[in-house]
């Protein structure tokens, strides 16, 4: 277990190298000159110099991308236009805010979502398996910002429960991390739906029911085990979707996180600083998956030895 | 007909549920995003207002008989600003994915069917793309090409290619070792000619597909961009833009966000619909 780990976090490195390699290259196309750009319009000669200067534009090529892979592993993120200097104190300080969201949103999808499926799949063709099969086709079609701006406005404006923005404790973390996980809950739901009418229909079910185990037991001890192992996969694999996702959410609830200051960023023409929170949203996809993985292995010990 | 009639009952049952959800989707979807493609070419001639009328006296009016999904902050009808702004989602959507599933298609094609180091390297290049979560891709793209609508469609259609050569790569691989690829290799045929008779053709109900489900997904990137202030400028009427001017009147004109979010979600549930429709119809198994 502990090799696999160790094997997977090494590999890990070449990829983020690569990462950092093609964002370098994004950003390579800006068009025109990224100092101009940067000072504004206001800027004089001998500011946009000083910018320059400061930014490193003023170096070789290829010495620019030594230090932005250099990077990784010192942590140091280059000139931040915003913050003049080095970013690192800001993206550690709202990093907690992004994986609280993520954390939540991600418990929300299997405290939600996987219960879904199981009461769709046990009632099959009855009320409560239309019910649940037509919000799913529901919330995958809603773009989970609309879905926080409905949200905001019923729970905040009208029923005066929920604070529509900020930091406020756990009351603020409900709203936007339901709109993060809509989608993510209707998935797993539809997923695990389909997953237990599978299992439900297998051999070791009669066997199980035939020496006598109440269904009760048969299905929480034997099918959702099973059940399980696809919706961590699809879980796993949705992480980009929640990170991404986490952005648009962040700029709506005014959530203090890396989303939010990536559009600051954006706003402000903060390359490196642009550059650095997407090699950082990578890691966490990395990182989560890595997770996301071990976990995999845990609850499935046919993968043990493979 | 007469066959039908005389069939025992259980089989015509049977035949109805795992037929019938296939062809509705289907139908429902191509009939959703059929009603867009209408109103995005004849949009202005039904629109009942122009897309930047102002009437500064009837700002943020609620609903009413005159403007049915009631005014902006600068006295615009909602209703023919929604409207109006189906063109931007459309062309976004449509140029966007045609372009992705191009270089897609390409480059799966060259991952798949070649061997040796140039495929590795393709290959290797489209997982390294992957990991980089595509919302976060596509505004990095956005935020260097600048906002505006060809920024918008540059970066949905960079993001969307490495999902679509991922694919396209599995089908190549999964297809060149079928038997009438080696039969058509043996009797001489050319890399290419097998390439358009053999290996396209069948990959191609696949990739429909995906790009329907492709399609969905970047009227969401196009919102969530413009949303974001990213994408289409105000005060051009793209839906995601008009959600985020919206959000500032949230206390008084809550109705603001509500015209633009039906017609994003109903466009994208036809997209899905559609999708899903198609698997079912060409690859009954999965349904």
């Amino acid at each position: 277990m502990l090799r696999f780990i160790a094997a997977r976090v090494l590999r890990i490195v070449p990829i983020l190298a690569g990462v950092v390699t093609i964002v370098f290259l994004i950003f390579q196309l800006v068009p025109g000159d990224p100092a101009v750009l940067m000072a504004g319009p206001m800027a004089t000669e001998e500011q946009i110099a000083a910018l320059r200067h400061a930014v490193g534009l003023d170096q070789p090529v290829y010495l620019q991308y030594w230090h932005h892979l250099a990077g990784l592993f010192t942590g140091n993120f280059g000139y931040s236009l915003t913050y003049k200097g080095s970013p690192l104190g800001e993206i550690l300080a709202r990093l907690p805010a992004t994986l609280a969201l993520a954390a939540t949103a991600i418990s929300l999808t299997v405290f939600l979502g996987i219960p879904a499926g199981i009461l769709a799949a046990l009632n099959r063709d009855r009320a409560a398996d239309y019910a649940i099969s037509f919000s799913v086709v529901a919330l995958l079609a809603m773009p989970n910002f609309w879905l926080g701006l409905v949200l905001i406005s019923v729970f905040s404006v009208d029923l005066g429960w929920l604070p529509s923005f900020g930091f406020e404790g756990w009351r603020s973390v409900i709203m936007p991390a339901l709109a993060l996980a809509a989608r993510l809950i209707a998935l797993v739901a539809r997923l695990t739906r389909g997953v237990m009418i599978e299992e439900l229909r297998k051999d070791y079910v009669r066997t199980a029911r035939a020496k006598g185990l109440p269904f009760r037991t048969v299905v929480l001890r034997h099918v959702l085990r099973n059940a399980l192992i696809p919706t961590m996969t699809v879980i796993g694999l949705q992480i980009g979707y929640l990170l991404g996702g986490s952005i648009v959410i962040e700029r709506l609830f005014a959530w203090p996180g890396i989303g939010d200051l990536l559009i600051n960023a954006v706003g402000l023409r903060d390359y490196n600083l642009i550059e650095a929170i997407t090699v950082l949203f990578t890691v966490c996809f990395l990182l989560i998956n890595l997770l996301v993985d071990i976990l995999y292995i845990a609850v499935n010990p046919r993968l043990r030895h493979a | 007909m007469r066959e039908r009639l005389s069939a025992p009952m259980s089989v015509a049952i049977d035949l109805v549920p795992s037929r019938a959800p296939g062809s509705l989707y289907l139908r429902i979807g191509g009939a959703i995003v059929a009603l867009y493609v209408t109103i995005a070419v004849i949009g202005p001639i039904i629109a009942p207002y122009s897309a930047d009328e102002q009437d500064l006296l009837a700002a943020l009016d609620p609903p009413s008989l005159a403007h049915l999904f009631g005014t902006d902050s600068l006295g615009r009808d909602v209703l023919s600003r929604v409207i109006i702004g189906t063109r931007f989602t459309l062309t976004a959507t449509f140029v966007s994915v045609g372009a992705a599933l191009i270089a897609g298609i390409a480059l799966g094609v060259a991952a798949g069917y070649l061997e040796g180091r140039i495929a590795a390297a393709i290959a290797g290049f489209i997982d390294l793309l992957l990991t980089i979560p595509s919302l976060v891709l596509a505004i990095a793209i956005a935020s260097v090409i600048g906002a505006g609508l060809f920024g918008l469609i540059l970066a949905i259609s960079i993001t969307f290619v490495p999902p679509m050569a991922r694919l396209v790569r599995g089908c190549v691989l999964e297809l060149k070792s079928a038997d009438y690829v080696e039969a058509a290799r043996a009797i001489g045929t050319s890399d290419l000619g097998i390439m358009r008779r053999h290996i396209l053709p069948n990959a191609l109900t696949v990739i429909i597909v995906e790009a329907s489900l492709a399609a969905g997904q970047a009227v969401l990137v196009a919102a969530a961009l413009g949303f974001l202030g990213l994408g289409v400028q105000p005060p051009a009427p793209e839906w995601g833009t008009m959600l985020g001017a919206g959000r500032e009147y949230m206390q008084r004109a809550p109705y603001l966000v509500l015209c633009p979010g039906v017609a994003i979600s109903l466009l994208i549930l036809g997209f899905n619909l559609l999708g899903d429709g198609l698997r079912d119809r060409f690859d009954p198994r999965s349904g």
